[in-house]
């Protein structure tokens, strides 16, 4: 028992690697920051550019969206990092991360903001455009807010794993909290920074998946 | 050289293409036997634990929650560190694909309780009263008329769910499991060539594509229709 206290529970080391994994926190943080938006604002254009139906972008589209889904996030983040550079092109680690989950999030937020959409009637549009609205002000007046309102859960929820996905830059050293953990870790040769890591993860993201588990039984009931 | 013989050069060199098929194929297998490991422990464990809930003992139930509210908000990563890094400390050494197996079982055992304990509460007051009054037990009818209903309701999210957690083996290869995309690298580093890892990223693609099409067509064919 003792034993795993010590492997595990170490308050000393958690004081000492403190300041380090605090800093990680910041650097995550900042990741969330850069790459949330970025996948929002993608996705959105995705799924407008699907639901217009144009001919010339409908199927490389949603292929790609296809790929990006079926490709893990880490091999993406590994092919741009140490693939590219053999083509000559040489990214930082931020520009690698913010890529491939550039690509990895919009094609899920697409998804998302798309069956939000299509779960709008076409009645809403026909009744907007009838009124005087143009197209694009139908869809961010009136069709967007429902379309939204419809998939907040799975909106919320896509993006709690945005932020434990941020985790995997710590495989192309990019100094976020896991990478700041696993370093004190090596270095300490005692899991309890990880396990310090992991609480931090868990203060930040447990109100979040609360409150999923609570929108999407508000949703089940309407 | 042109930029295209220069571009195949780089990624698609028919001799490394030759030189490592063979292990990227390895990675395949690997890769397929974890995730379908991960299937069946990780859905029958979430199956289990929802089942268990549903007779809302307090105690266990408690514990139910933290174990799945834990699970569903730790990065897999995360636990996979932990859980590789820290046993060996107290003197429990598992094999690197043991503790991918259990950690991606475990997060998938927590989405799964969720969205079959959803089902479950789903499910109308009416149909428990019925089937009691026909005689069958409480276990009798969770069993066998709430719980196909609620597995059935699960269908839809429990598949994107499921894809996307399979799709976490390739963090095996931070922990040394040999599937598609630690093959590839490896490969990689010692060919000082990027054909490995576009071979091992075309696995994946070859590999998924199928299943992400299935679950979009599964999620269209179950959504919205509740019994």
């Amino acid at each position: 028992m003792d034993q795993i206290l010590q492997q595990f529970l170490n308050v000393d080391i958690m004081l000492k690697v403190w300041p380090l994994l605090l800093r990680g926190l910041g650097t995550t943080l900042y990741l969330c920051v850069l790459v949330i938006p970025l996948g929002l604002a993608g996705g959105l254009l995705v799924a407008l550019l699907l639901i217009s139906r144009n001919r010339l972008t409908h199927w490389p589209l949603l292929a790609l969206v296809d790929l990006f889904r079926a490709a893990p996030p880490l091999v993406l983040l590994m092919l741009f990092y140490s693939g590219l550079p053999f083509a000559g092109i040489r990214l930082s680690p931020t520009a690698a991360v913010c890529l491939a989950f550039f690509c990895n999030t919009s094609s899920y937020y697409g998804e998302i903001y798309r069956a939000g959409i299509e779960s709008i009637g076409r009645g809403q549009w026909e009744a907007a455009r009838s009124t005087g609205l143009g197209t694009l002000a139908t869809l961010i007046w009136v069709v967007l807010p429902q379309a939204v309102r419809n998939v907040l859960p799975d909106l919320v929820s896509n993006t709690v794993e945005v932020v434990k996905l941020t985790s995997i830059a710590s495989v192309v050293s990019f100094p976020e909290l896991l990478y700041s953990a696993d370093m004190a870790r090596s270095l300490t040769f005692n899991s309890s920074p990880v396990v310090l890591a992991a609480i931090i993860y868990l203060v930040l993201l447990w109100p979040l998946v609360r409150l999923v588990s609570r929108l999407e039984r508000g949703v089940a009931t309407h | 050289m042109t930029n295209w013989q220069r571009f195949v050069e780089t990624f698609f060199k028919p001799e490394m293409l030759r030189q490592y098929w063979p292990s990227i194929a390895h990675g395949v297998l690997v890769t397929v036997e974890i995730a379908a490991a991960v299937v069946v422990t990780g859905l029958l464990l979430g199956l289990l634990l929802a089942s268990l809930r549903a007779y809302r003992w307090q105690a266990v139930n408690v514990l139910i929650v933290i174990f799945v509210d834990v699970f569903r908000a730790l990065p897999p990563l995360v636990a996979i560190l932990l859980i590789y890094f820290g046993l060996p400390g107290v003197g429990i050494n598992l094999p690197s694909f043991v503790v991918l197996w259990l950690v991606l079982s475990l997060v998938l055992a927590a989405f799964a309780e969720e969205i079959f304990w959803a089902g479950i509460t789903s499910t109308a007051k009416g149909q428990w009263e019925a089937a009691r009054s026909t005689g069958l037990s409480f276990s009798q009818t969770l069993a066998f008329v709430v719980m196909p209903q609620a597995i059935r309701l699960g269908v839809p999210p429990l598949t994107n769910r499921t894809i996307a957690i399979t799709k976490n083996t390739a963090l095996g290869t931070v922990i040394g499991v040999g599937e598609i995309l630690n093959q590839a690298t490896a490969a990689q580093s010692f060919s000082g060539n990027a054909t490995p890892l576009m071979m091992g990223a075309v696995a994946y693609v070859l590999l998924f594509v199928p299943v992400v099409v299935v679950g979009r067509w599964i999620e269209t064919r179950f959504a919205w229709r509740r019994a």
